[in-house]
């Protein structure tokens, strides 16, 4: 009989403890973020697609050398350079990533022997064909650097 | 009493009555989801309107707009009668409820008997809901309910008899005009009952487990039942459902607060009316969110066992030591 009243007394007592944690909570400030409306700042590591780096004056540093090209895993990168009249070195005029593709490995990157190429930070990729994901990167670079 | 004030009275009471179980509805729905989100600490609607408040029209809209299916096999006419009458039982009940002084549709001297008449009448509508969906899942559910409404009814029933010994009324504007301020409040020891406290305790129990919410809202086990007696129901069939239980919460809560916290007087004694009645059922109606967000759905046997083992008990108890002490004052 004891036992009885000691669960009643027992089941009552947590039944209370619990309304006093959710309570608590109710109270207390939200946690999530309203996404569209809100964004969190990116992490410094974040890995998006690859783009090509700007220095001080705006321009890139790719010298056409393919080595991305070449490292890439799944084939995505495309480059095309050409060396004008008189010039000494190439000069790029196409660099196309074909994001479909892309593992994010960061191979491309890290073998760049001009810390040319940088991940960039976006996330927002969302679209209708996969056209839409084989990015110009030299555009890109050229709208940025504006 | 001539005839014609008399139709325009009945029309203005039935307008306003269901004007207020729909307004009650679009309230609750979003104040369960706003404290819904803030005990799991996210904000709830907002998108709708300032803070979301106009989310249950859109939500509303949406349920009127979509078809209403039967299933091919179900029976087309208990199908399409239940969430009807789960709706009606619950409009008809609000006939009775003292909002105010003299706010009340019809003022009659079995108001508690014809409360608890037609509540259970309810699990009916939700017993032939589920019965004629055709549906495994929702004779399951209607079975449930029906056990479980039959259990909790005793020891309400009970209690409510204790209260109306104290009172000797069932006039419930009676009853709450004698308890004029807070400390003559039924819920407290020293008016009428000693045990009263824990009466209002088991009411409040009974009220959840009546009313099939969380956690004892084993009729509609999402996990188990698909969505239990309403499984089968689209558009406006689920909607009127919805309105029906959220019409039922409201009156569980007005008739805990008239049985016990005095309903629509003021607790210190000045300028009773409607809004004292509001906001004591509004307190309660959200203890009862807070309650379903807080605890796990028991067991069927659990629930059972709580009914039969514990609070039928406990509620005789109650009516022992009441009757007692209304005969023999002396040794309290």
């Amino acid at each position: 009989m004891s036992g009885y009243f000691k669960e009643i007394y027992d089941g009552g007592k947590s039944l209370l403890v619990g309304m006093g944690i959710t309570f608590r909570y109710m109270v207390q400030p939200v946690v999530t973020l309203q996404y569209p409306h809100e964004t969190v700042p990116m992490t410094p590591r974040f890995r998006g697609h690859i783009d090509l780096a700007c220095d001080q004056a705006g321009n890139h540093k790719c010298i056409v050398c393919g080595t991305c090209q070449r490292n890439c895993p799944s084939g995505c990168i495309s480059l095309k350079g050409e060396k004008p009249e008189g010039a000494k070195k190439k000069l790029l005029i196409a660099y196309q990533l074909d994001f479909t593709k892309c593992s994010l490995c960061g191979t491309c990157v890290e073998s760049c022997p001009t810390d040319a190429l940088i991940f960039s930070k976006n996330y927002n990729l969302a679209g209708l064909s996969g056209q839409e994901f084989i990015l110009d990167l030299l555009k890109r670079q050229e709208e940025r650097s504006k | 009493m001539s005839l014609f004030p008399e139709i325009i009275r009945i029309m203005a009471y039935v307008v306003g009555v269901l004007a207020f179980v729909g307004l009650n509805a679009a309230f609750l729905v979003w104040l369960e989801r706003k404290v819904a989100g803030h005990i799991q600490r996210r904000i709830g609607p907002k998108e709708v309107g300032p803070f979301g408040v106009l989310q249950p029209v859109a939500d509303g809209i949406k349920l009127i707009s979509k078809q209403l299916v039967v299933p091919a096999q179900a029976d087309s006419l208990l199908f399409r009668l239940s969430p009807v009458l789960t709706m009606t039982l619950a409009v008809t009940v609000f006939v009775v409820l003292p909002f105010g002084p003299s706010l009340v549709a019809r003022d009659i001297n079995i108001g508690l008997l014809l409360i608890f008449a037609f509540l259970s009448i309810n699990v009916l509508a939700l017993f032939i809901g589920g019965w004629g969906s055709n549906n495994k899942y929702a004779v399951v559910s209607a079975i449930r309910a029906v056990s479980q409404n039959v259990a909790y009814e005793v020891p309400m029933l009970i209690i409510v008899i204790t209260m109306v010994m104290i009172t000797s009324s069932m006039n419930l504007n009676v009853i709450v005009s004698q308890q004029g301020n807070l400390l003559q409040w039924h819920i407290f020891p020293w008016n009428g009952s000693i045990l009263s406290p824990l009466a209002f305790l088991i009411f409040f129990v009974c009220t959840l487990a009546e009313t099939n919410r969380a956690p004892f809202d084993l009729g509609e086990a999402e996990s188990e039942l698909v969505a239990g007696f309403h499984t089968e129901y689209s558009g406006m069939g689920f909607g009127l459902f919805f309105l029906g239980e959220y019409a039922s919460v409201f009156v569980g809560c007005a008739l805990a607060s008239i049985l016990f916290l005095g309903g629509w007087q003021c607790p210190l004694g000045i300028m009773p009316g409607v809004h004292w009645m509001l906001i004591k059922t509004y307190l309660l109606v959200f203890v009862v969110i807070w309650v379903r967000w807080t605890f796990p759905r028991t067991t069927l046997y659990g629930l059972l066992n709580l009914s039969w083992k514990v609070l039928v008990p406990f509620s005789l108890v109650i009516l022992l030591v009441t009757a007692a002490q209304l005969k023999m004052p002396w040794p309290f």
